[in-house]
């Protein structure tokens, strides 16, 4: 394998950064040249020979599930489900054993295999390269072995945890065991291959099983302790329709953290993956969704249709193995072990508070650090000028002000995978290629292409259709907003507070980030405005003399762009506070209300009162 | 002492009775009938009777000034590099170790070509001059009780068995602060009147037993500016009188392990109560620091085994006025003086169990394939209450550390069938060398009953996959624990330097902390710059119904270290937070001293800590007993 000329990826980070002040990213390498240059069968036959957690051969998968059947926490729960039932307990312990059943993996090496194979040859056809970060293989070599692993990728695609199984073969590293939802085992044939290939099934929800969720735990934990294998999970819950990170679920989490708190095991390995596709598969799909056509349910013919897609080019893949995050190093000093003593371990017990609070703290640090590896395309931030810019701006000038949003991107530590050699009108023209669905070139304007159908179309129908263009473009967009997020807020908190009083942008900042706090990743404490103060002063484009916030000369252009950043999501907002005051009735549903909403906002643009 | 002879075990048991009919008809001519009773050895003219103990008022003459136990025996590499114990004490003495050096030196990197020799003798600058209280010291003249201020008696009661104590000694650092003089008295009433005078004169009074903590509870607080007198009570040391009626003897608290069981095997009795330390370690300091002894499941540890204890505090003398065997009036001030460290006052004779002599004893050993399988075994002897007198579980590094100790095979017999057992056991068996531990047992008992058990115990283990490997290397565990202290001199002439700590931890926990702790110990060492491995190594020393005591070595090769005792003590201090994490207790039986005292407040809570304070405040309101244990 070669290096790519990837060199930008590898700027050192002179400045600080609110989580790693020493930001230092790796160098990547295309797995798929060497798929290019040889036998593809052969890849997928060769000698697998993973390292193992303390070199301890693991179990087959159906002593997994004795183990987990027989085991204290679940007889517990099972016995305390059959006393409130009044069943047998016998038969509760044969209800445990069919959802065990039911979720468990059934991990062989010859489906993997034959995955490798297929998939080989269907990533050559979609994308240019997979680029992985091999010091990052290393780091997770080397935690593989010495503590339980959790992988915790960021969610896209479905692509995301076949591409993260077949990096991991590719390593020679021990395949993962991944929580997948119920709804891919509804997929005949394809779900007892994901199964083979190390995905467990849970149901979406099982809030009040108890039964249920011991099981699961326990499948989870006693794989975590035994060091069965890397667990792997979606902190974000379900694929991310917008490109936005969605805000973390902790349940999983919690479950693995646990058995470090128990002292079951000595440390956890969290680490965090991002993947970023410079073309996401899905991209139309998700903006449909998003406008209320129904999300497609996964079937195999499904996704057999979904050949069509083999068709295009997606560009390219880049995967990013992040520092693995000791879980032992970060609740050093918040959380006290000791207070597990004095109850039995195997008796499920509600997190204490200290623990609640610790877990979800590690979850936003996660995504937190899941955002700061992903990799940006030069389109990322042609989308976010053109999204400002909806009637179309001239070439020359996108170009301009691209290469002016790339430098304030790496100021902010963006990890912007710009071509080195290559001019910058090169960059904006083959980008404005790769994506020519979603943007065109006519004359010298530049502008967001719009569906258009044959024969005549009502203005709901127009509507729908440039709206799925601007969602497609947004959730380009949406990848660069971590970067900019914190900066950005406080650009609209200056805009509003209309004052140069500290205190006063200080409020309305708070009431912006209480208001986004389920919409970005803001992670709990007090730090996020203070970063904010420090990137804005940073790029010049505050000073900040003494208890004031100022905008300086030449920071017009970044406090309106980051203005302008965020418009659409206060808008959003807007929309939302109007629909309630004046049209929601009593008794809305949860069902009722999103297409009440977006109708309601139909309404308003057609009407002209709103972009 | 285990025999599958019988003629020689008969006749054992025949001289046994034989000494016990004579000890009878000895008392009988005293005309006091099973009870001896002695009055204080010192008269008010003060001429002292001939102390007949085995610690002399100047111990350096027998012992160590800077290491583990007695002068005459020590640990040392001879010129052909083969390690040997000098001496005639013990069963190993005189006897060389082939195996030892290789263990050494594969096991810590170490070399024996890298000495660290340690001060030949100590150097009379380094210790302070005494600081003399000059009313205590005349007041004290005019009692008759021995006292000395020479600096070599100083200094031998200013440490206890730190490591960083013993370090200290061997570099022949200077010495913040020592005792400023060591008195010894004779009886329960100098006690009183050497209690009376520090009270009077404002005197810090440190009790001194056998000198075995590993606490750093004989450390002087280095902040205390009156006198320091170190009360040495190795002379008070006689069996009062015993009463076979009541199977309870009651004796001074001076006396050490060793002659206490001698004394009263000499009448057929014992007290079982055999904490490893039991050559050096005092009835006083067992009675101040909780201890217990390894065959504590026969015998019961020495909260068991205490019936009445007699103790001189600033407040007074403190006793219960009968010796009921159990009595419910209110909480029970025995479990104020257990445990208190010294800081309450000194114990001074104490009232207690005694067992005849058990007819038979046998040692035994059970090989396990994994330490996993060990620990359930113990766990489900401990649940079917048939605990021999002792078991022990070694984990596969103690078990290789034992065999190092193994003396040179004498007849190419021993070493063919040594061989074909090792043999048998990891190439029939199938045990991996590298994960096989032993759990090394001791039965005791009349010979019948113990030979039932014995059989009870080891059908358990065969179905955990135990498979008895005979007595030698029961016995060969146990001797370990009595000579592990004198390795531990041998390691520091090598640069390595050891420790050993304790907890008791739940059954469910046992392993887990085992491997948390161990993996702790070797993740902060690499962290502290450590360059080599450290040996971890941990055996279950003692079962109980809801739980276990584990028992940590702990040692590495410190070259290239500049501070090896700081880096050390930063070890053993993450060591103790993660046992604490995984449920582990503050301690088992070592004590708190002043080593653990930072932990306290969380492991009894505030109320518990105020509790314990208020009871100094009452009974010790000068902090006359100033040792600064505990709180």
């Amino acid at each position: 394998m070669s290096f790519l000329g990837h060199r930008s990826l590898m700027y050192k980070q002179g400045s600080s950064h609110s989580q790693d002040p020493m930001l230092k990213r790796d160098c990547f390498e295309d797995i798929l040249e060497e798929r290019r240059n040889s036998s593809d069968l052969k890849y997928a036959l060769r000698c697998y020979a993973p390292v193992l957690y303390k070199g301890v051969t693991p179990c087959k998968a159906n002593m997994l599930k004795n183990i987990v059947l027989q085991s204290d926490q679940l007889h517990y729960v099972i016995n305390q489900v059959s006393q409130e039932s009044g069943e047998a307990p016998d038969i509760i312990q044969e209800e445990a054993s069919v959802i065990l059943e039911e979720m468990a993996h059934r991990l062989q090496i010859s489906t993997v295999r034959c995955f490798a194979f297929a998939l080989s040859k269907a990533f050559k056809t979609l994308f240019q390269h997979v680029c992985v970060n091999e010091e990052g293989i290393q780091r997770l070599q080397q935690a593989i072995q010495e503590h339980p692993v959790v992988l915790l990728p960021s969610h896209r695609s479905y692509m995301d945890f076949l591409l993260m199984s077949y990096i991991l073969y590719t390593y020679d590293l021990a395949l993962p065991v991944i929580a997948a939802g119920m709804d891919f085992m509804g997929m005949k044939f394809v779900g007892e291959m994901l199964r083979m290939s190390g995905a467990f099934f849970i149901r979406r929800s099982f809030g009040g099983d108890k039964l249920y969720w011991a099981v699961f735990s326990e499948y989870v934990k006693t794989m975590l302790r035994n060091g069965f294998a890397p667990i792997e999970f979606f902190l974000e819950g379900t694929r991310s329709r917008t490109c936005k990170s969605l805000t973390p679920k902790l349940g999983l989490l919690n479950i693995v953290i646990e058995p470090f708190f128990k002292g079951e095991v000595f440390d956890v390995n969290l680490v965090p993956v991002s993947i970023s596709y410079e073309r996401i598969l899905e991209e139309s799909l998700y903006a449909r969704e998003l406008l209320g056509v129904p999300k497609p349910k996964e079937s195999t013919s499904g996704l057999l249709k979904a050949r069509r897609i083999l068709s295009e080019d997606y560009g390219s893949i880049h995967v990013y193995f992040g520092q693995p995050v000791s879980v032992r190093s970060l609740a050093q000093g918040k959380v006290n072990r000791s207070t597990y003593n004095l109850f039995p371990r195997h008796i499920p017990r509600k997190p204490m508070e200290e623990t609640q609070s610790f877990v979800n703290d590690t979850a936003y640090r996660i995504v937190r650090l899941q955002e700061d590896n992903m990799v940006l395309k030069p389109w990322v931030l042609m989308a976010s000028l053109l999204l400002q810019n909806l009637e179309g701006l001239e070439l020359s000038v996108l170009t301009e002000q691209t290469v002016w949003l790339r430098g304030l991107a790496l100021s902010y530590a963006a990890f912007l995978d710009w071509p080195d050699q290559a001019p910058t009108a090169k960059v904006v023209s083959s980008s404005l290629a790769l994506h020519r669905g979603l943007a065109c070139v006519s004359g010298d304007r530049v502008s967001l292409v719009v569906g258009e159908p044959l024969g005549p179309v009502t203005p709901e129908e127009a509507l729908f259709n440039r709206a799925v263009s601007v969602l497609s473009c947004a959730s380009y967009r949406n990848q660069v907003l971590h970067v900019f997020l914190r900066p950005a807020m406080l650009a609209v908190a200056m805009h509003t507070a209309a004052s140069s009083k500290k205190n006063e942008v200080y409020n309305c900042f708070s009431f912006l980030w209480d208001m986004f706090s389920n919409d970005f990743i803001l992670c709990p404490g007090d730090t996020d405005f203070e970063e904010a103060c420090y990137l804005l002063v940073k790029t010049g484009a505050v000073q900040m003399p003494q208890q004031d916030i100022v905008m300086t000369d030449i920071g017009q252009p970044t406090l309106s762009f980051f203005n302008g950043l965020l418009e659409p999501f206060l808008q959003g907002y807007q929309v939302v506070c109007r629909y309630l005051c004046e049209e929601a009735s009593e008794g809305l549903t949860e069902k009722q209300y999103i297409p009440a909403v977006r109708s309601f906002a139909v309404k308003l643009i057609l009407a002209g009162s709103a972009g | 002492m285990a025999s599958n002879n019988n003629s020689s075990d008969r006749q054992r048991i025949a001289q046994q009775r034989l000494s016990r009919i004579a000890a009878h008809l000895h008392k009988h001519e005293d005309g006091n009938s099973g009870i001896i009773a002695k009055e204080c050895k010192i008269d008010a003219t003060g001429s002292t009777e001939e102390n007949k103990g085995t610690v002399p008022r100047k111990r350096q003459e027998i012992m160590k000034w800077n290491g583990w136990g007695y002068s005459d025996s020590k640990f040392l590499f001879n010129k052909k590099g083969q390690a040997e114990f000098t001496g005639k004490r013990y069963r190993l003495s005189g006897m060389t170790l082939p195996s030892l050096q290789d263990w050494f030196e594969n096991t810590f990197g170490a070399s024996v070509k890298h000495k660290s020799p340690a001060t030949p003798v100590l150097n009379a600058s380094v210790v302070p001059p005494p600081r003399l209280n000059e009313a205590f010291v005349e007041n004290l003249k005019a009692t008759g009780i021995p006292f000395s201020n020479e600096a070599e008696d100083r200094v031998f009661r200013a440490h206890g068995h730190c490591l960083h104590e013993i370090f200290a000694l061997r570099e022949g650092k200077k010495f913040e602060r020592v005792p400023d003089m060591v008195v010894w008295p004779n009886c329960h009433n100098d006690v009183v009147k050497i209690v009376e005078l520090a009270c009077k004169h404002n005197v810090c009074l440190i009790p001194y037993g056998g000198g075995t903590s590993v606490t750093s509870a004989l450390e002087c607080p280095p902040e205390e500016t009156r006198c320091i007198v170190s009360l040495d009570t190795s002379q008070m040391n006689r069996i009062l009188w015993l009463d076979e009626n009541n199977l309870v003897a009651h004796v001074e608290a001076g006396i050490i392990g060793q002659d206490l069981e001698r004394l009263l095997n000499e009448s057929g009795y014992c007290t079982g109560h055999e904490p490893d330390s039991m050559e050096f370690s005092s009835l006083g300091g067992w009675v101040a620091t909780r201890a217990s002894g390894m065959k504590k499941n026969v015998y019961g540890n020495i909260e068991d085994l205490v019936i009445h204890i007699k103790a001189v505090t600033p407040r007074g003398v403190i006793e219960k006025s009968c010796q009921g065997p159990r009595t419910s009036t209110g909480p029970d001030i025995h479990h104020f003086i257990l445990g208190s460290e010294g800081t309450l006052g000194v114990v001074t004779e104490v009232t207690m169990k005694i067992r005849p002599i058990p007819e038979y004893q046998k040692y035994g050993s059970v090989v396990f394939p994994k330490f996993e399988a060990g620990v359930a075994c113990l766990r489900e002897v401990a649940k079917q209450r048939c605990a021999p007198a002792s078991i022990r579980l070694m984990d596969n590094k103690q078990f290789h550390f034992g065999h190092a100790l193994k003396p040179q095979v004498s007849s190419i017999f021993t070493h063919f069938v040594e061989g074909l057992k090792k043999f048998y056991i990891t190439k029939l068996k199938g045990f991996d060398p590298h994960q096989l531990v032993v759990a090394t047992l001791l039965f005791e008992g009349d010979r019948e009953r113990v030979l039932q058990h014995e059989k009870q115990v080891y059908d358990i283990a065969a179905t955990f996959g135990g498979l008895a490997a005979g007595e030698d290397n029961g016995q060969r565990g146990y001797l370990l624990t009595f000579v592990i202290a004198y390795l531990r001199d041998l390691g520091m002439d090598y640069c390595v330097v050891a420790e050993s700590f304790e907890t008791s931890v739940p059954w469910d926990r046992v392993l887990d902390l085992c491997q948390n702790v161990k993996e702790r110990i070797i993740r902060e060492c690499k962290e502290r710059g450590v360059q080599f491995q450290p040996l971890t190594s941990c055996r279950v020393t003692q079962t109980y119904d809801s739980g276990a005591c584990i028992y940590f070595y702990f040692a590495f090769n410190y070259r290239g270290l500049a501070d090896p005792v700081h880096t050390y003590e930063q070890v053993e201090h993450a060591a103790r937070e993660e046992i604490l994490a995984n449920g582990g207790s503050l301690s088992h039986h070592h004590g708190v001293g002043k080593l653990r005292k930072e932990w306290m407040k969380d492991s009894i809570s505030n109320v518990g800590v105020g509790m314990l304070k208020s009871v100094k405040e009452y009974v010790d309101p000068e902090n006359i007993f100033g040792n600064r244990n505990l709180l």
